[in-house]
């Protein structure tokens, strides 16, 4: 083997470890994790099983919420939700129908929302504003209409 | 001995007439249905642009979701393996004396079953009865024939895999304690994946999603479908990569006049390629819930650990360019670059689907880490993206392969005239799909979603800002279209007018004083084993999980 081609290689496994060190950290030193919730519930029974038999906007703190919300073609309950800046929002997400996807636009907030599982994930609203809420999943013919809005104010 | 005689002058009428006309007769025919494919699949791609940039509404007969689970279908599963078997079989042909005749059975069964299965599954979609997409994740529930009509596209594949396997170990049998020629060896490899990523969806589409969607079963596990969906999906995009891969390492360094680089090292990454594919399906499910964060840490390493194969590439394609750029003279640090053959197209089309992995490897790694995927999940980015590894990196490469293969296989040539034709063709394709891809990763990067047809979203202004790079991809659209439609040109005169003669299989010889290849790089059975361990340790964790702690089922929903 030609000595570029070691410098080379060896670079490349350097970066690769480099890589997984530095999420290796994020992820569990600084809970940067993705959202990987596991609590299941029954898909056909989501109005009955709390909390999403009361989905809504909850303060659970000082300039704390919880969102527990339902996604379904082609909408989210509760909608156009509105909460004070520099509050942290913790979301609550499961489907009441097929695979949809939570994606507030412009943000690290993105997650898959399936049938059957709960999904959280969290947010801190440091700037107001009116934030677009949208499913980044392909979920029937109205897809393209399932938005909302989270206005920081 | 009777055998091994006949064996042996076949081989030398293969070389004296170029391909058997039985052998060529199923490459052409695979060939001919890619570049049909191509046609429609384009077409349908267009109409997406076009519909996104605001250009053209669509009739109310037609969706924008049931053009685009033609465009996936087309594109993603016909155009992308009927090449791979069209070339591969060429290329076992050319490589190791012809066909046998059991094979090529197989060949044209499974190529009628394929045929069969698109047709089957076409219907339903054209009716609006399968607007699921190609990557149908339950809950959604198309037509069961939908269903029925992939897993058929999924035999035929297999079958295909099997005439490979038989095809090579007859070859080891006469030629014992040889090395399998190194295209034969891309196409074991090759097949491996598609046999074992095709188990996959084979579980899901016929085990889980046709019981379900028949109405014999009432719900399905959506997790353990999707998961089951992505270690075949990426899988899948890994075969065309390893196929345009094998182009690199074979094809090209003849086509520029030099020689190959290692023999060891390029059959170690094909090795590579085929033992840590598999799981790397995982890196598709980084925000999915149910999976555990030290279950999707691990797997975020088994993505990045594919990333090492594709850096030798790099390493090999670059050496082997500037070894031959300066032995025709180049001088200096980069005057071996202006020697390489630009003006033709078997070159230009492959070098460009190179440079333009540079990036698309480079985004590969980056996006398959915890926080930059969190920002381009479901995003245009992902589509720019694929646009670019594949619509750039996989289809150019096999455009510079069809130039001189479809003359091959049709016993006809590459005149000059075609080959300007086709240096345009590519800057075209190249300039349209750059410009489309890089649109898309920004305008992704803003939150753009992918896979949503028309919408500002009641005007909102995030949503507004994006519209000026749609317009941009609408443009690279029909730029795209207008490329497209020339190499489908291209491939049919080439196939049906071009002057009778015999066009070059293009294979290079190993570099001159490249060491001897030990023989365990011919254990496929070792490397077989060693991959079934990867994809253990990737998937036995996860779907034991998804199936012991499921939740209740999910009944089909037809939402569209």
């Amino acid at each position: 083997m030609h000595r570029y081609e070691k410098i080379w290689l060896s670079l490349s496994s350097a970066v690769i470890l480099a890589f997984m060190l530095f999420i290796g950290y994020q992820a569990f030193a600084e809970e940067m994790a993705p959202p990987s919730t596991k609590e299941t519930l029954d898909p056909q029974k989501v109005d009955e099983t709390p909390p999403f038999d009361n989905p809504g906007v909850k303060k659970v703190g000082e300039n704390e919420y919880e969102v527990v919300m339902t996604l379904q073609v082609f909408s989210f309950t509760p909608d156009d939700i509105e909460i004070p800046a520099g509050s942290t929002v913790h979301f609550t997400l499961t489907s009441k129908d097929v695979v949809h996807g939570f994606e507030i636009a412009g943000t690290n907030v993105n997650a898959m929302v399936m049938p059957g599982y709960v999904q959280k994930i969290t947010k801190t609203f440091a700037e107001p504003g009116e934030y677009l809420v949208l499913c980044n999943e392909y979920c029937g013919s109205g897809h393209e209409l399932m938005s909302t809005t989270i206005t920081v104010k | 001995m009777e055998a091994a005689v006949k064996q042996t002058w076949r081989q030398k009428v293969t070389k004296a007439m170029g391909i058997n006309r039985e052998d060529a007769r199923i490459s052409k025919s695979y060939l001919f249905v890619t570049f049909l494919a191509l046609a429609i699949g384009g077409i349908c791609g267009l109409t997406q642009g076009l519909n996104r940039s605001g250009f053209l509404e669509l009739p109310s007969w037609i969706n924008y979701y049931q053009v685009l689970t033609a465009h996936g279908l087309f594109l993603v599963l016909v155009f992308s393996s009927f090449f791979t078997i069209g070339y591969f079989y060429a290329g076992l042909s050319h490589t190791l004396g012809g066909l046998l005749p059991a094979v090529r059975k197989i060949a044209w069964t499974g190529f009628s079953l394929k045929i069969t299965g698109l047709m089957i599954a076409l219907i339903p979609v054209l009716m609006n009865e399968a607007s699921v997409l190609y990557t149908f994740y339950p809950p959604m529930a198309a037509s069961p024939w939908y269903y029925v009509g992939l897993a058929l596209i999924v035999i035929g594949i297999w079958l295909c895999a099997f005439g490979a396997f038989i095809n090579v170990a007859h070859w080891r049998k006469q030629n014992k304690g040889k090395h399998v020629p190194i295209l034969a060896f891309f196409a074991t490899g090759v097949f491996i994946l598609l046999f074992f990523g095709g188990l996959f969806v084979a579980v899901e589409v016929i085990v889980l999603i046709i019981p379900w969607a028949f109405g014999w079963v009432e719900t399905i596990n959506v997790m353990l479908s999707r998961t089951l969906f992505w270690a075949f999906g990426h899988t899948l995009v890994n075969i065309w990569y390893l196929t345009a891969v094998s182009a690199w390492y074979v094809i090209v360094p003849k086509v520029i006049g030099g020689r190959r680089f290692s023999d060891l090292l390029t059959r170690i990454v094909v090795i590579l390629l085929v033992v840590l594919n598999i799981p790397g399906g995982f890196h598709h499910q980084i925000v999915d819930p149910g999976i555990s964060e030290s279950v999707k840490y691990l797997h975020v390493f088994m993505s990045l650990a594919i990333g090492f194969p594709s850096l030798m590439t790099a390493y090999a394609m670059f050496a082997v360019f500037e070894r031959t750029g300066r032995k025709k003279g180049g001088k200096g640090l980069f005057g071996w670059f202006k020697k390489l053959p630009w003006g033709d197209v078997r070159f230009l089309a492959p070098m460009i689907a190179m440079i333009a992995f540079i990036p698309a490897g480079a985004g590969g790694i980056v996006q398959t880490m915890n926080q930059l995927d969190q920002v381009v999940h479901n995003t245009m980015w992902i589509v720019g993206h694929f646009h670019l590894t594949l619509g750039m990196s996989a289809a150019m490469t096999f455009f510079g392969i069809s130039y001189w293969l479809v003359p091959y296989v049709s016993g006809r040539v590459l005149t000059p005239k075609m080959n300007k034709f086709g240096v345009w063709q590519t800057v075209l394709w190249a300039v349209g799909m750059g410009t489309m891809a890089t649109t898309m990763h920004i305008v992704g990067l803003f939150g753009s979603p992918r896979r949503t047809a028309l919408t500002t979203y009641s005007d909102h202004a995030t949503a507004l800002n994006w519209d000026p790079y749609m317009i941009v991809i609408g443009i690279a659209a029909v730029i795209l279209l207008i490329a497209g439609m020339m190499q489908i040109y291209a491939v049919f005169h080439l196939m049906f007018r071009a002057p009778k003669g015999n066009e070059e299989f293009p294979i290079a010889k190993p570099e001159e004083d490249g060491s001897k290849t030990p023989y365990w790089t011919e254990r496929w059975s070792r490397w077989i084993f060693v991959m079934l361990l990867v994809v253990a340790m990737g998937y036995v964790i996860p779907l034991v999980d998804f199936i012991g702690n499921a939740p209740p089922g999910s009944p089909p929903f037809k939402t569209w």
